[in-house]
């Protein structure tokens, strides 16, 4: 793997949650092209502990678009320019030699700073907690859950809102803050299915609660996070949360 | 206020969608009925359902919803704001909106605050004259087969002699156009009327009528200032 590209990064820092932080300027040279974005940033700690620097901390795992825990605003955008991706399927053949490129951790009153780039999503948690399951017993007598007929239509919606791994890009690009597309890809999944429907109404409820007590925004159905999900959730199931929880209140009882 | 009432973030959804289509079906009736002055027949036939609407009990009542549903509408408007502004309390050094957004879709309120200065005057101009005070042109009234009505149209010719009126009229129009041109829509959304099977058809509405609507009271100040209409 050939280096040849000379980047000028901007990134994040902040020591704690307590630390105000601030933009720092770093120049970093011999980056291949092939490289995802998150071997970008691991080039760059290497060389920042080589020269007794603190690394920059920043959330990754799976490395393949699974996990959803590589937050990265990069250059103004959810895990960067390219659209149905996560920042480490983000190659850097997406840029140019000499960009410069701003890395920031994603901004929301939902997710403090815990280091650097890495936030606590565990508002999106407290979230599922509240009402993002199904209570089935698993002690051996479980039913197959392919004896119960679902229409193709609804098993393939449920499926594209399952298919959402509550990274919280949606959050962070959201102009307003707001959590609606992952809450609403979560209260999808369980609507459509028969499995979901005994606590259909208050699950919608209870993790709009949760969701509004987390500090997150008001949706304006803006749009932005449907745009910049890495899993295309669509705003159709915000719609179909908005029509859930006006249901669920107007008869709160199944 | 009842938490019920506009205390979970969907709940301020739903009202600002009602409260919106409300006004939405408010201004296409105001529209209607203000477009009678293109018969150009001196005023005679705008005056006769001005006439109408100024004394019809059901409108009149009406006219209270009316306030209310702004009102509503405009609280209901300020909490998001407020709210939203606090949901990201430190800012991106670097946010490229535009690449996921409209600029419209995220000055809602900008654009409303701007056609609330608009109904200032507008209402100081017309509502104020007609319902509290008296019409400054100097036949207040006419008649037309022996009836007795009100110079609404006088009063019209009187305002829009005055080009600044003409100017914040247009420019009123125009941020009502950009508000509509993502409310109209953005209400159907929040009511969870969005499916692929009528998307299209919402979308294709709600665009002809931020561009009908605002475009036909646009044309009314315009062509009184230039005589068109007489
Ligand atoms: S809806 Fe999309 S952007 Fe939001 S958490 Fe899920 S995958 Fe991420
Ligand atoms: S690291 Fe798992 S999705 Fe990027």
């Amino acid at each position: 793997m050939e280096g040849n590209m000379n980047l000028k990064l901007k990134i994040w820092r902040q020591k704690s949650t307590s630390d105000k932080g601030a933009m720092k300027d770093y120049q970093l040279g011999g980056v291949s092209p092939d490289m995802s974005f998150l071997e970008m940033i691991d080039v760059l700690n290497d060389k920042l502990i080589r020269e007794g620097d603190d690394p920059v901390t920043f959330d990754h795992d799976c490395r393949e678009g699974i996990c959803g825990m590589c937050s990265m605003f990069i250059n103004g955008e959810a895990h960067g320019p390219n659209r149905g991706v996560t920042t480490c399927q983000l190659h850097m053949r997406s840029f140019k030699d000499g960009d410069t490129i701003y890395v920031e951790p994603w901004r929301s009153a939902g997710f403090p700073v815990i280091k650097d780039l890495m936030v606590d999503r565990g508002a999106f948690d407290r979230i599922q907690q509240a009402g993002g399951f199904i209570s089935v017993n698993t002690s051996g007598r479980t039913m197959d859950a392919n004896a119960i007929p679902v229409p193709k239509e609804d098993a393939d919606k449920a499926f594209s809102a399952a298919t959402c791994i509550g990274c919280g890009a949606c959050a962070a690009s959201c102009p307003n803050g707001s959590a609606m597309l992952f809450v609403s890809a979560k209260v999808s999944q369980f609507a459509l299915l028969p499995q979901g429907q005994p606590e259909r109404k208050e699950r919608v409820l209870n993790m709009v609660k949760q969701m509004d007590e987390e500090g997150f925004g008001n949706c304006s159905n803006i749009g932005a996070c449907e745009v910049q999900c890495p899993k295309n959730i669509s705003l159709e199931n915000i719609a179909r949360m908005n029509r859930e929880y006006l249901m669920a209140n107007i008869k709160p009882e199944n | 206020m009842a938490k019920g009432l506009f205390g979970s973030s969907l709940v301020k959804k739903y009202w600002m969608a009602l409260t919106g289509l409300f006004l939405i079906t408010f201004l296409l009736v105001h529209c209607a009925v203000n477009a009678a002055i293109f018969v150009n027949d001196g005023g005679e036939t705008f005056n006769k359902f001005a006439h109408f609407m100024g004394t019809n009990l059901l409108i009149r009542s009406m006219e209270i919803v009316l306030f209310v549903g702004l009102l509503a509408h405009i609280v209901d408007g300020l909490m998001l704001y407020f709210q939203n502004r606090k949901a990201r309390p430190t800012a991106y050094a670097k946010q490229n909106n535009n690449s996921s957004s409209t600029w419209y879709s995220r000055s809602m309120a900008l654009l409303g605050t701007l056609i609330l200065f608009f109904l200032i005057v507008h209402l100081g101009n017309f509502w104020v004259k007609t319902r509290i005070t008296e019409l400054s042109v100097i036949d207040q009234h006419l008649y037309y087969d022996g009836e007795k009505y009100e110079n609404l149209f006088g009063e019209m010719q009187l305002v829009f002699k005055e080009l600044w009126v003409v100017i914040v009229y247009v420019l009123g129009c125009i941020s009502l156009f950009w508000h509509l041109l993502h409310g109209f829509k953005s209400a159907f959304q929040s009511l969870g009327l969005n499916h692929s099977k009528y998307k299209g058809t919402i979308a294709i509405i709600g665009d002809a009528f931020s561009v009908i609507i605002p475009a036909i009271f646009a044309a009314m100040p315009i062509a009184m200032y230039l005589e068109w209409i007489a």
